[in-house]
């Protein structure tokens, strides 16, 4: 069990340019639950992942993996718990590397790394394996530098990187936001197919709304640095992107509505604020503890067993 | 150029071909421009000068100067990494403490070996004149050097190290503590740097605070005009081209220092700016044939 409690995050403290960017998130991850995110730009979802893998530090809250609290763990400890494949498919690869020495280089997450051999023979037989796996031919590709692969092919490899020791947790941030439609969903198959096959604990963060729908047993919907709508096993399974669009819409006219209350209450706050349509909300993030938080637009969890 | 000038410049190119690779794994394989290197070529030769004064045997007194060296880099990878001080920065600081170190250990700006036991000793009793035993045993130096850098980065530990300087948000995500390999990094480059000061004292006879001036130049000449000339597909082929690259550049001051068109000579003080101008040009090349073809 993965437990993220009351995570807080607030970019530019204390300035005029503060965001909330996470408000005290909660998530609890079953094993083996494989749970998609969706919200508007800027709800915080990529900083939600960061948080979770290290990259950046949360200012509240505790992360526990299997009961261990790994809050202060940095980065590179807690990669021993974690994959990740992110949205720009430079980000997951080193191009100066070939194939080989990058898989080696995600073989050994987690471990120490000494003065054996950068790639062992035997693992070039595993690599061929898993890249023949892929159906793209890379597997005749081991010694290629990976700068020359294409970006949907440095997706899939970076994806197999992620998962070529069974992580924990895997983070999936927008990893198809990049590619065209057709490999976008050879990597989104293969995403299931692996998932599925190492029985991995995964987030995936995604826009595509009906990707979101078809593909794991969990939906969570983000907005403002919440979690506003977290739908489990057949309740997921009933969702329509039409539902979810109408979540949307209620989540924004809620939340105008509390800001109109706060413009009312305290004029000092200064800024007019533009309302925001789905999709594209303020940049700056409205203070919190004025409006009547908590009720009709608050998470409404509909936890299954 | 006389055969035993080329012969010497062979010998000075070997000789500094260590501190390039030095300058080879902070500059391509880290990324990180470091200039400690001018502070500690002076400080191994200081380190090795006085401890062979002080009776310790050559070979321990070599080694002494590469962790003396070592110790600088880390510190300047600390500093960087610890306390957030630019990379470049960071290297400029221990430098110029460096200076005031290395006149502290050898109690004066320079220290003479002369008449004092040497590493290179046993060249003398090779039977072979010593002006050509001496490059052939410094290019087996460099050369033990270079196999030992090229095994190193195809370690387990290398190639974390090369993903380092290649893209450190991916290696950190894949379990790599990034500042602790920079801090080895930058450390085994000026050790490198302070074993090529300690080869060069012992074989020259005196250490000198100013015989670091101008390293970090010469050393990315080297890497540049080599890596330009052989080219660098392999990370094996790069760290030869390297050798190869600071052989030529010796081979380039001696020339230089040879010729004389009527009253004009250069002066060994011209040597910076020859090797800035040919620096420049080997790192503009690329660009500039790229504008050619258009
Ligand atoms: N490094 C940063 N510095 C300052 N503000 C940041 C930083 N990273 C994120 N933010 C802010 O935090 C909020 C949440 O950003 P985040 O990137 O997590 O959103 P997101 O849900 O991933 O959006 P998108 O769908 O556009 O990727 C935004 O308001 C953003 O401007
Ligand atoms: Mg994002």
């Amino acid at each position: 069990m993965i437990e993220i409690l009351g995570i807080h995050k607030w970019f530019h403290r204390g300035t005029p340019q503060e965001v909330h960017a996470l408000q005290g998130l909660d998530l609890v991850l079953e094993p083996g639950d494989f749970v998609t995110i969706i919200g508007s730009n800027g709800a915080g979802k990529s900083t939600l992942l960061s948080c979770i893998a290290g990259t950046i530090a949360e200012d509240a809250g505790t992360i526990r993996f299997h009961g261990t609290d790994v809050t202060s763990w940095p980065e590179w400890r807690r990669a021993r718990l974690i994959g990740r494949v992110f949205q720009d498919p430079l980000r997951g690869t080193c191009a100066g590397g070939t194939v080989a020495q990058n898989l080696a280089l995600a073989l050994r997450r987690g471990e120490r790394r000494g003065l054996g051999p950068g790639v062992r023979r035997a693992e070039r037989e595993l690599f061929r394996e898993r890249l023949a796996a892929l159906g793209l031919g890379l597997e005749h590709r081991l010694h290629d530098r990976v700068g020359l692969l294409s970006g949907g092919q440095r997706q899939a490899l970076t994806m197999v990187m992620a998962t070529l020791r069974t992580p924990d947790l895997l983070l999936l941030d927008e990893h198809t936001a990049a590619l065209d439609p057709k490999t976008a969903a050879q990597i989104l198959e293969l995403t299931e197919r692996t998932v599925f096959s190492q029985k991995i604990t995964t987030l995936m963060v995604t826009h595509n709304l009906a990707h979101a729908i078809a593909l794991g047993n969990r939906l969570v919907m983000m907005h403002r640095g919440r979690i506003l709508f977290d739908s489990y096993g057949p309740d997921k399974a009933r969702l329509r992107v039409g539902d979810l669009l109408q979540r949307f819409h209620e989540a924004d006219a809620v939340l105008n509505d509390r800001m109109l209350l706060t413009e009312a209450s305290s004029p000092s706050t200064g800024e007019g604020y533009r309302p925001a349509g789905h999709g594209c909300p303020p940049a700056t993030n409205h203070r919190e503890g004025h409006g009547p938080a908590g009720s009709c637009g608050h998470p409404s969890q509909e936890k299954n067993p | 150029m006389t055969l035993a000038a080329i012969l010497a410049a062979l010998e000075q190119g070997c000789l500094y071909g260590i501190m390039a690779l030095g300058v080879y794994l902070t500059f391509r394989v880290l990324n990180f421009p470091d200039l400690t290197v001018d502070g500690s070529l002076p400080l191994g030769a200081a380190v090795a000068a006085t401890a062979i004064a002080a009776g310790i045997p050559p070979h321990l007194a070599t080694l002494g100067a590469a962790v003396a060296g070592f110790a600088a880099g880390a510190t300047t990878a600390l500093l960087a990494t610890r306390l957030n001080i630019l990379g470049l920065l960071a290297s400029i600081l221990t430098m110029i403490a460096l200076y005031s170190i290395t006149i502290r250990i050898m109690g004066a700006p320079n220290r003479t070996l002369l008449g004092l036991p040497t590493v290179f000793d046993p060249l003398s009793s090779l039977g072979i004149p010593l002006y050509q035993a001496s490059p052939l045993a410094m290019a087996a130096v460099v050369a033990l050097v270079a196999a030992g850098l090229i095994w190193f980065l195809h370690t387990a530990y290398g190639q974390a190290m090369l993903a380092t300087g290649d893209n450190p948000a991916m290696i950190r995500a894949l379990g790599v503590n990034t500042d602790q390999v920079l801090l080895v990094g930058v450390g085994l480059s000026n050790a490198l740097a302070a074993l090529c000061g300690a080869l060069v004292a012992q074989n020259q006879g005196s250490a000198d605070v100013t015989m670091g001036v101008g390293t970090i130049v010469a050393g990315l000449a080297s890497v540049i005009v080599g890596e330009t000339i052989f080219g660098a597909p392999t990370v094996a082929r790069a760290c030869l081209a390297v050798v190869g690259g600071s052989i030529l550049y010796r081979m380039a001051i001696a020339l230089a220092l040879s010729v004389r068109l009527g009253p004009l000579a250069v002066s060994p003080s011209d040597l910076n700016l020859i090797t800035a101008v040919v620096v420049i040009l080997a790192m503009a090349s690329p660009h500039l044939a790229r504008r050619q073809r258009r």
